[in-house]
């Protein structure tokens, strides 16, 4: 076993802190941080979509959009949507569209407004959670809650929830980023990603390694969804 | 046939034959379709081909700059991934800024081949810090019936292996016209592939024709080459709204160094 560059259990996830409720103007919101990873999530809607040629008259429609702000990392990003930025937008769309059923919605869309206010790895996997969180705030009718975190693998080893130290790990077979994200108290997945090296046998051992994070996750978004802040 | 999306009736009729196991075409659900590959498309790239699978044909090419490291990485040449998915292809492309699906194609690609360690980047180097050689490698589709990322990838390392060095003159600059015979830096036994695995209901089925493809709830690539003999995954990425299930995901793991194989089977004699 290699050692964690930030000395954590392999299954060790960072600590994690939920807020719900944190910007008042938005119909449901929240904040969710993996150690010092922070997303914060804005709900607007149902509301009326324009432009009005892409409204379904069968469902309203999710629309999420996710960004960095320009200083939340260590090269300032510029800022305005970016072909990465696009496309986490639109797997994290897929990801939490599973649990909503917007069919008494029609014509309407929900914007999901996700931004990450300091990045040290994970933002897509923290964005997820706190929209997750944001939507249920905002009464949109949904199944359950979704929850999202990466395993790494530093050269051999798998880890839970790595930081971008050990994002840059280099040694061996070097770092693997593989997000995902499922539906809280199933076996089903809305997200999957992956980067980097890792044979075919060992993708069930990080199933399980990420079910054991999302049932953390889980009780801190429930636990934040009791304590609304505003 | 417009673009329009695929009807409810077409959609139900290919679940219900799906759950007998049965295809349009006669294949099984997890059949792929043959391909077959063609170097030089334009004496103009660096290095190019075509892969004709089924009715979908797509090209790749192979062109090389001159240019500057990024910050973190000086001691590494570039790479770039692009498509353009030209409406010459098909009724469901369309001129104007790329849609999510041109934005994806190339970022698949681009992670496959980066990811594989395929190009060993530090060999393009020419002054470290300063001047790098960028390979950029862009894809035409010219028509899609289906399975587009995964044609795309055959081709683009096909392109890759096809691709020399075009001669540095005294100046610095390139001179297009006189090519070298010197190959790109490639790691002779990588050779990363993307599989495609589509879901419909409770089917998982590979390689699709276009009405397939677009009846598909769910779908997901995966980016596979071998790495000391042993298989790697080297990317993945879920698309559409429909999750997957833990066994399904297990079970796409499993089939992915067979079909590997399979391919390598038949590509391995275009390589040669």
């Amino acid at each position: 076993m290699v050692a964690r560059p930030s000395g954590r259990k392999a299954n060790e996830m960072r600590s994690m802190k939920a807020k719900v409720g944190i910007i008042p103007n938005a119909d449901g919101s929240a904040m969710f941080a993996f150690g010092d990873t922070i997303a914060i999530a804005a709900v607007y809607g149902p509301r009326q979509l324009h432009p009005q040629h892409m409204q379904d008259p069968s469902t309203g429609i999710l629309r999420v959009n996710y960004d960095l702000l320009s200083f939340s990392v260590s090269e300032r990003k510029k800022p305005g949507p970016s072909r990465r930025s696009k496309e986490i937008s639109q797997v994290t769309e897929w990801a939490l569209s599973p649990v909503l059923d917007l069919r008494a919605f029609p014509n309407t869309v929900i914007d999901v407004q996700i931004y990450i206010l300091q990045a040290d790895a994970g933002t897509r996997t923290a964005g997820i959670n706190a929209a997750s969180m944001a939507l249920a705030h905002a009464g949109i009718p949904m199944k359950n809650l979704i929850c999202s975190v990466a395993v790494g693998k530093l050269d051999k080893d798998l880890a839970l929830d790595a930081d971008n130290a050990e994002e840059h790990y280099d040694e061996g077979e070097g770092h693997t980023d593989i997000p995902l994200a499922k539906i809280a108290g199933t076996d089903e997945f809305t997200l999957m990603q992956l980067d980097g090296k890792i044979p075919p046998e060992m993708i069930k051992d990080v199933l399980e390694m990420v079910n054991k994070g999302c049932e953390e996750i889980y009780e801190v978004q429930k636990k934040a969804l009791k304590e609304i802040v505003e | 046939m417009s673009s329009m999306d695929i009807t409810n009736l077409t959609k139900e009729k290919l679940t219900s034959m799906f759950n007998a196991g049965k295809r349009f075409d006669g294949r099984g659900l997890l059949d792929l379709k043959d391909f077959e590959v063609e170097y030089g498309v334009s004496n103009m790239a660096e290095g190019s081909a075509r892969v004709r699978m089924g009715k979908t044909e797509i090209i790749a090419g192979v062109k090389m700059e001159v240019g500057t490291p990024y910050p973190d990485s000086p001691n590494k040449g570039n790479l770039t991934v692009s498509a353009d998915l030209l409406p010459l292809a098909s009724p469901r492309f369309e001129q104007g800024p790329p849609k999510f699906n041109a934005i994806e194609l190339p970022r698949l690609i681009d992670r496959m081949i980066r990811e594989s360690g395929m190009i060993d980047l530090k060999k393009l180097v020419i002054v470290e810090g300063e001047k790098v050689w960028t390979v950029i490698v862009d894809i035409y589709p010219i028509n899609d019936d289906g399975a587009l990322v995964d044609a795309a990838s055959i081709a683009c390392v096909a392109a890759l292996k096809n691709a020399v060095f075009p001669k540095l003159k005294e100046d610095g600059k390139i001179d297009y016209h006189a090519k070298s015979d010197e190959r790109l830096p490639l790691v002779e036994t990588t050779i990363p592939l993307t599989f495609t695995f589509y879901k419909l209901g409770d089917n998982l089925f590979l390689s699709p024709v276009r009405e397939e493809e677009e009846a598909c709830e769910s779908k997901v690539t995966l980016g596979i080459s071998k790495l000391d003999g042993r298989y790697m995954i080297n990317s993945c990425q879920k698309g559409l709204s429909v999750p997957f299930r833990q066994e399904e995901i297990e079970k796409i793991v499993k089939l992915l160094p067979e079909k590997y194989d399979e391919v390598m089977k038949t590509f391995n004699k275009y390589l040669k």
